[in-house]
């Protein structure tokens, strides 16, 4: 049993070429939650071709072997569909919510987006626009312009989990449909496929519909995208980005961490939910906004990846209270690997990250993202089950020894964009 | 609905589909209530609302709620102020309580209102960060000339900088009473007993005189108005903004149909409806502007509003595209609506897919009771609870007046962000 009550015990079916399908029924409403992850997020990009799978991402529902564009609009949208594509590192996945009886219709349309699209060169130039637009967008943003330089800072400019998903301009003009079509024919298999269904619908229906669907796929397994460590920082960094037409400056101040199958992964998670998130930011959050008043947001996040992901402190500030904000994140870090997290702290965030799991398994949707997550990272079907337990035997002493490990100012690299032109540190 | 002697009205819906519950409480009071000097009062009120009452004190704010695995937020908009907690259902008395709490027992500590003045600075300027934010900022305080609705719910700078604990604290007792709130609680709950519990920790709070309401209405717009913002920048944003009913007004659900087929169909929540881009391709302008690689997003905004605000229309123009090539198209299909209507197929489409979306969008305990609780809030639960069959009632004819009566030219207010270079160091170089 999961803290909701009941364990989501969902249905697991291997196909013979490899597509996972998981199925979870639920009677919450009449209607269904399809969530397909392709092993072919923006990692696979190749190394000349930064912002590919991006730009294929825009362009991959529109038209397949049998379907314009316009007819596909018109098979998901007449439905009340919104298939929503979107790409990290490691996946690129769609998403849907459609009516129970609209299942069978829109998991075959999407199967034939995934399976057999055409890229229609008439699409490729406008979707390039769009494209472009956004990266612009994104240079005038100083919340995504801090969080980019940091990570190409914290994994290099040209790495996998350092580089832009979009790409650049330059690389996305460069791109044509046969490179579009040569990616997706070497990247896109069904062994990298895992179809997850949420909602009302039977499992042994959604096998044969996916079986029917996908089971004739026989694109071979892809060598996996080489994925090099990050060199751990050995000094502190500060780079400046002066954005003098902002009015708030944003700061993307972190660190490269663990891999998300190391041991310690729940310990360095209940630290990061102490410091950064538990009841609206952590202690940095009771410092820099509720003591200080310094900012609108502060908090953490940790994303530990099939390698060692990064763990980010982001704050917005007013220019005046860059240096101060900073220093603050720089105290509540001394203190939390000198002094460690109170008993108190621990038992308070280790039974809200318990408490919280009816609230993300409530959705159709949430169940979905839990379970394509679980997926991933090989946690297994019943890891809804074995979650708790895994948070109940962290250790103080364990959550001390990762914040000594991961969060240290004197390694930390800080990024700041905005209106603050400040006196020290790099600047581009 | 029940109504208690203080005047509180108490909303409770049974959903037994997950071992939550999710308690909201609204108070009939928003930017719209604001005088100038006091802009962005309900707003910052609501933030002074979660820093610790007579029996919660400041130091046990934090985990209050997150010890039952719950979330709490808030939010302050023109015409509602409002608070939630989603918990599991054992924390209901304990999210019923701390709401009767912040009803009656707020304590507006002097130093917490300053240290809060600064968190409220650094709220708008991150705002101001987003030109399209900025744009629509000034695009519906140059559409509305008298009405409150033309200030920014998180007020003008220079009313931050001046309001004192003083204009806080006599706002904050003037709205919140029982007499001008309503409380919904939907999930996994007994109704008797819930029903129980909020008399047991509301019935005691006495009711007020019933606030006092800012009576101006806006006068007829007579001609088209412009505001175009020159401020560096790499994109270009274009909205285009109408007067447009209230949510009692008939012409409401016809416009939402209008909206579908111009732009999309979203949906009525505003808490989800608006988290993911609707199905929009088939969109009559998406396909004038998307598809045509002027524009790199279209989107349409029809809000249920207690008083008429506004339709807006907006575009991210694609780069290297100037704003005039996009608000010609734009205002093209507006205009030809304007004169033709919509057709049947048209009218078929959006009415499925804005009765999917309402299916969609009410799929968590926080989703319906945000939903009962918001339209109780400003015009009645009933025009939500009926909303999918004011939507199938919908006919042509209805569709097509409300076209030609609100997407006049003299009932329209054009803004542009017109981005000029930015230098390597992000300054203005025209300055």
């Amino acid at each position: 049993m999961n803290p909701t009550g009941a364990a989501l015990s969902p249905s697991r079916v291997v196909l013979e070429n490899g597509v996972v399908v998981t199925t979870r029924e639920t009677r919450k409403t009449p209607a269904v939650t399809i969530n397909l992850a392709m092993r072919a997020g923006s990692m696979c990009d190749p190394p000349d071709a930064p912002g590919a799978i991006y730009l294929l991402s825009r362009l991959i529902d529109r038209g397949t072997a049998h379907h314009s564009a316009a007819q596909i609009a018109e098979i998901l949208e007449d439905r009340g569909i919104s298939l929503a594509i979107t790409v990290n590192r490691h996946v690129l996945s769609m998403v849907c919510t459609c009516l129970a009886e609209d299942f069978e219709v829109v998991a075959s349309m999407l199967a034939a987006i995934l399976v057999e699209p055409s890229f229609p060169e008439a699409e490729l130039a406008t979707r390039k626009g769009e494209v472009v637009t956004a990266i612009a967008q994104d240079e005038d943003s100083p919340y995504v312009k801090a969080l980019e330089r940091l990570l190409a800072l914290l994994y290099g400019a040209d790495h996998p989990y350092g580089r832009p998903a979009k790409g650049t301009p330059d690389s996305i003009e460069a791109l044509t449909r046969e490179r579009l079509l040569a990616l997706h024919h070497a990247r896109f298999a069904p062994s990298e496929l895992s179809a997850v269904i949420v909602g009302d619908v039977e499992s042994d229906h959604v096998a044969d519909v996916t079986r029917r669907l996908f089971g004739d796929w026989g694109v071979p397994q892809p060598a996996a995208v080489p994925l090099s460590p990050p060199t751990p920082a050995t000094g502190r960094r500060r780079l400046v980005l002066p954005m003098m037409n902002k009015a708030q400056a944003d700061i993307a101040y972190g660190f490269t961490t663990i891999r998300r199958n190391d041991p310690s992964f729940y310990a360095c998670s209940l630290m990061n939910n102490i410091l950064g998130q538990y009841a609206m930011g952590g202690r940095l959050g009771d410092s820099i906004r509720e003591r200080q008043g310094m900012a609108y947001y502060v908090s953490t996040a940790f994303d530990a990846g099939l390698i060692e992901g990064p763990l980010m402190v982001r704050a917005g500030v007013g220019p005046a209270n860059v240096d101060r904000a900073i220093r603050s994140i720089d105290e509540e870090l001394i203190a939390i690997r000198k002094d460690g997290v109170t008993e108190k702290e621990l038992a308070e965030s280790r039974q809200y990250l318990i408490g919280s799991m009816p609230r993300a398994l409530e959705t159709n949707g949430g169940i979905a993202n839990f379970l394509q997550n679980a997926e991933f990272f090989g946690l297994g079907s019943d890891f809804d089950v074995r979650l708790p337990d895994y948070l109940r035997r962290v250790t103080l002493d364990e959550v001390n020894e990762a914040a000594r490990r991961l969060v240290d100012p004197e390694r930390a690299t800080v990024v700041i964009a905005g209106p603050y032109q400040g006196n020290e540190g790099m600047r581009e | 609905m029940t109504t208690l002697a203080n005047g509180l009205k108490v909303i409770v819906q049974e959903e037994h589909t997950a071992p939550l519950a999710s308690v909201w409480c609204w108070y009939k009071v928003g930017s719209k209530d604001e005088r100038p000097g006091l802009t962005g009062v309900s707003h910052w009120v609501e933030h002074m609302n979660f820093k610790g009452t007579t029996n919660i004190p400041r130091d046990a704010v934090k985990g209050i709620i997150e010890q039952f695995g719950g979330s709490w937020n808030g939010y302050t908009w023109i015409d509602e102020t409002t608070y939630l907690e989603t918990a599991t259902r054992d924390a209901l008395d304990r999210m019923l309580f701390i709401e009767s709490e912040r009803m009656a027992r707020c304590l507006y500590d002097p130093d917490d209102c300053e240290s809060e003045r600064t968190v409220i600075i650094s709220e708008l300027q991150g705002g101001e960060n987003d030109p399209d934010q900025l744009l629509d900022q000034e695009l519906t305080a140059t559409a509305f000339k008298a009405h409150t609705y033309r200030h920014p719910t998180i007020g003008w700078l220079s009313d931050l900088q001046s309001m004192t604990r003083d204009d806080l604290y006599g706002y904050y007792r003037r709205y919140y009473i029982p007499n001008n709130a309503v409380l919904v609680i939907v999930g996994d709950v007994d109704p008797d007993d819930a029903l129980r519990r909020a008399e047991h920790h509301f019935g005691p709070i006495a009711a007020g005189d019933v606030p006092p309401r800012i009576q101006t209405v806006e006068p007829e717009q007579t001609g088209e108005r412009r505001v175009v913002l020159r401020k560096p920048g790499t994109t270009a944003y274009l909205k285009v903004g109408y007067h447009a009913p209230a949510a009692r007004d008939a012409g409401f659900f016809p416009a939402l149909v209008l909206d579908a087929v111009l732009t999309g169909a979203k949906g009525i929540n505003l808490w989800s409806s608006f988290r993911v881009t609707p199905p929009q391709r088939r969109s009559r302008l998406y396909r004038a502007l998307v598809d045509t690689g002027l524009a790199s997003s279209v989107s349409g905004s029809v809000m249920p509003t207690e008083q008429p605000f506004l339709y807006t229309i907006s575009a991210t123009a694609t780069s290297g595209t100037p704003l005039e090539a996009v608000e010609e198209k734009v205002l093209r299909e507006l205009e030809r609506v304007h004169a033709e209507g919509i057709t049947e197929p048209e009218l078929k489409s959006a009415q499925r897919q804005l009765r999917a979306r309402m299916i969609f969008d009410n799929d968590s305990v926080t989703n319906i009771a945000h939903q009962l609780g918001y339209f109780e809030t400003i015009a009645g639960a009933d025009l939500f609870l009926d909303a999918g069959a004011r939507i199938d009632n919908v006919t042509l004819q209805q569709v097509g007046e409300i076209a030609h009566v609100m997407l006049l030219r003299s009932n329209r207010t054009v803004g542009w962000f017109d981005p000029l270079p930015v230098t390597s160091a992000g300054e203005d170089e025209a300055a």
